[in-house]
């Protein structure tokens, strides 16, 4: 099954065109990182994906089913299996942070409120917010912010996520967090996502790391080395609404292209 | 593009972001919850600058009236002037400005805020449709309170110009508000009522119309809500004009 798919995109807004004949594919269970200048489009992909916002040309997939045509009605099934963390978390800043991550739950009306609060300490602790629940989002700091956005957009256990530039402006040590997360979704969870960023460090310890659940149950964090090599996560560079590098970071580090080697400088 | 164009593209957006606001009340899932506090800091968050609003105005409208009715000999239909003015035009007029005031302005602002925050992608992402969750509940709420709140400036008009009538008019008070109370007819009531239902409407609407077009930052919002006042103030204003005459016309 192929998550995600988009086949010849366009978009324009007014007389910019962002993305020209955009190809991407997403398989389960793998990540694609996006790398991109500011405004080069990042975002409008990932909304794209949620049919947020829909393309002027070619089409779009989502596990399988064509969503480019779909009325925002139709579109709220395909929504239930994706989750986004937006750029600054993007959290409903009249609700407390409990409330924020029980949202998802809440609004598929099927869970009782003990459940719903089950699940909600669970994965706030799961991002080490374990304290949080009732505060406010405005009494917590950016790095604080997209971690409970990422609980927010994983709580209704989706099959895909997006991030959308989840670590800019933090410290390596939040940031590495963040990236643990990440990772940990991937390989224990199976989730296919998106990560668009513009931080190099990020989607190298996305792309050189693997996380394994030990038979104590433990969580560990492995480095690819001589023995393995991370194959589910490769890396895309958008230049001028197009593609302009696909591959994994190996192939990354010997790319010829000169726009490549400015961006990894 | 030009202005004429860009105009009636507004105007179209506008009736349809009203109309899908109109039919979400029949439409699963009815936020319930967000209604009632919206009734609550439009209602009774709007108290206090209501019953200023009123009881100065209906005050102002004694003093003022008397001087012109003296010239006549009829003093004694002060009582009538105030009621008059302020049940038909002054009370639901005033409550309507200065809930756009505070009200419209305050909705634009939030939801642009949600919008340049990315708050209402977010909603839409997680499975929510905002004119549902946000704009008919406003709405709604908009819709609802500003009748009652125009009541409440009546009253307080009437008792404002009670009070100048009896203190610096030296007026009888029973013949104040016999006078007064006489002229509310049912019409009149009726007339009273209907205007602010309709301009509760357009508050509510062009405050959320406005907040969720936002664009461009933080400054986009306070454009929007500066534009959410100027324009529902105008469009009360004129509403209230083609209100009255028809129905003036459908009296007659
Ligand atoms: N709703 C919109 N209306 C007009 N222009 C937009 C809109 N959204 C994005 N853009 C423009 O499209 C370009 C790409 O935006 P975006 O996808 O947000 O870039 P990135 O996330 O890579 O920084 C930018 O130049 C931006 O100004
Ligand atoms: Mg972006």
């Amino acid at each position: 099954m192929i998550a995600i798919r988009f086949e010849r995109v366009t978009k324009m807004f007014d007389d910019q065109v962002v993305l020209k004949d955009f190809d991407l594919k997403v398989r389960k269970a793998e990540t694609k990182i996006i790398l991109g200048g500011s405004g080069s489009g990042k975002t409008t992909i990932l909304k794209m994906v949620l049919g947020l916002v829909k393309p002027d040309q070619g089409r779009i997939w989502v596990n399988d089913r064509d969503i480019t045509d779909l009325s925002e009605d139709e579109l709220m099934d395909i929504r239930k299996e994706i989750g986004m963390v937006f750029q600054e978390g993007a959290l409903f800043d009249s609700m407390t942070v409990g409330e924020n991550v029980a949202y998802p739950l809440r609004e598929a009306r099927r869970h009782t409120p003990e459940e719903m609060e089950a699940a909600v300490r669970r994965l706030l602790g799961f991002v080490g917010l374990a304290d949080a629940f009732d505060k406010m989002p405005s009494e917590l700091s950016g790095g604080m912010k997209r971690r409970v956005a990422i609980a927010r957009a994983v709580v209704h256990r989706p099959s895909i996520v997006l991030y959308d530039e989840p670590t800019a402006g933090l410290d390596p040590i939040t940031s590495r967090t963040i990236c643990d997360l990440v990772i940990a979704l991937r390989d224990l969870e199976g989730v296919s996502s998106i990560f668009v960023t513009h931080d190099l460090s990020a989607a190298t310890t996305l792309a050189s790391e693997m996380a394994i659940r030990e038979s104590s149950g433990q969580v560990t964090f492995r480095s690819e080395n001589n023995e393995f090599c991370l194959a589910n996560t490769r890396f895309v560079i958008l230049k001028d609404g197009q593609i302009i590098f696909e591959g994994t970071d190996e192939s990354l580090d010997t790319a010829e292209d000169e726009y490549v080697r400015e961006f990894l400088t | 593009m030009s202005v004429i164009t860009s105009a009636i593209f507004e105007v179209q957006e506008f009736t349809l972001l009203s109309t899908r606001a109109v039919t979400n009340l029949f439409k699963k899932p009815r936020y319930i919850q967000d209604t009632l506090v919206q009734m609550d800091i439009i209602g009774v968050g709007s108290l206090l600058i209501i019953i200023l609003t009123g009881f100065f105005t209906g005050g102002v409208l004694a003093l003022q009236s008397s001087k012109s009715l003296k010239a006549f000999g009829a003093v004694h239909l002060t009582g009538q002037l105030v009621s008059l003015s302020l049940i038909k035009e002054l009370g639901p007029v005033l409550t309507a400005l200065m809930i756009a005031g505070r009200v419209g302005s305050g909705i634009a602002s939030e939801l642009g805020s949600m919008v340049v925050t990315e708050q209402i992608d977010a909603m839409r992402a997680l499975g929510t449709d905002p004119s549902k969750k946000l704009v008919t509940p406003r709405m709604l709420a908009s819709t609802t309170m500003t009748p009652l709140l125009t009541v409440v400036a009546d009253l307080l008009g009437l008792v404002g110009g009670w009070l100048v009538s009896l203190y610096s008019l030296k007026l009888n008070s029973s013949l104040y508000w016999n006078t007064a109370l006489r002229s509310l007819d049912y019409n009149n009531a009726l007339e009273g009522l209907i205007k602010p239902v309709v301009f509760g409407f357009i508050v509510g609407m062009v405050g959320c119309y406005f907040g969720l077009r936002t664009s461009g930052g933080t400054r986009g919002v306070g454009l929007s809500t500066t534009q959410s006042v100027v324009t529902a103030s105008i469009l009360v204003i004129v509403a209230d004009f083609f209100l009255s005459k028809i129905i003036l016309e459908l009296q007659y």
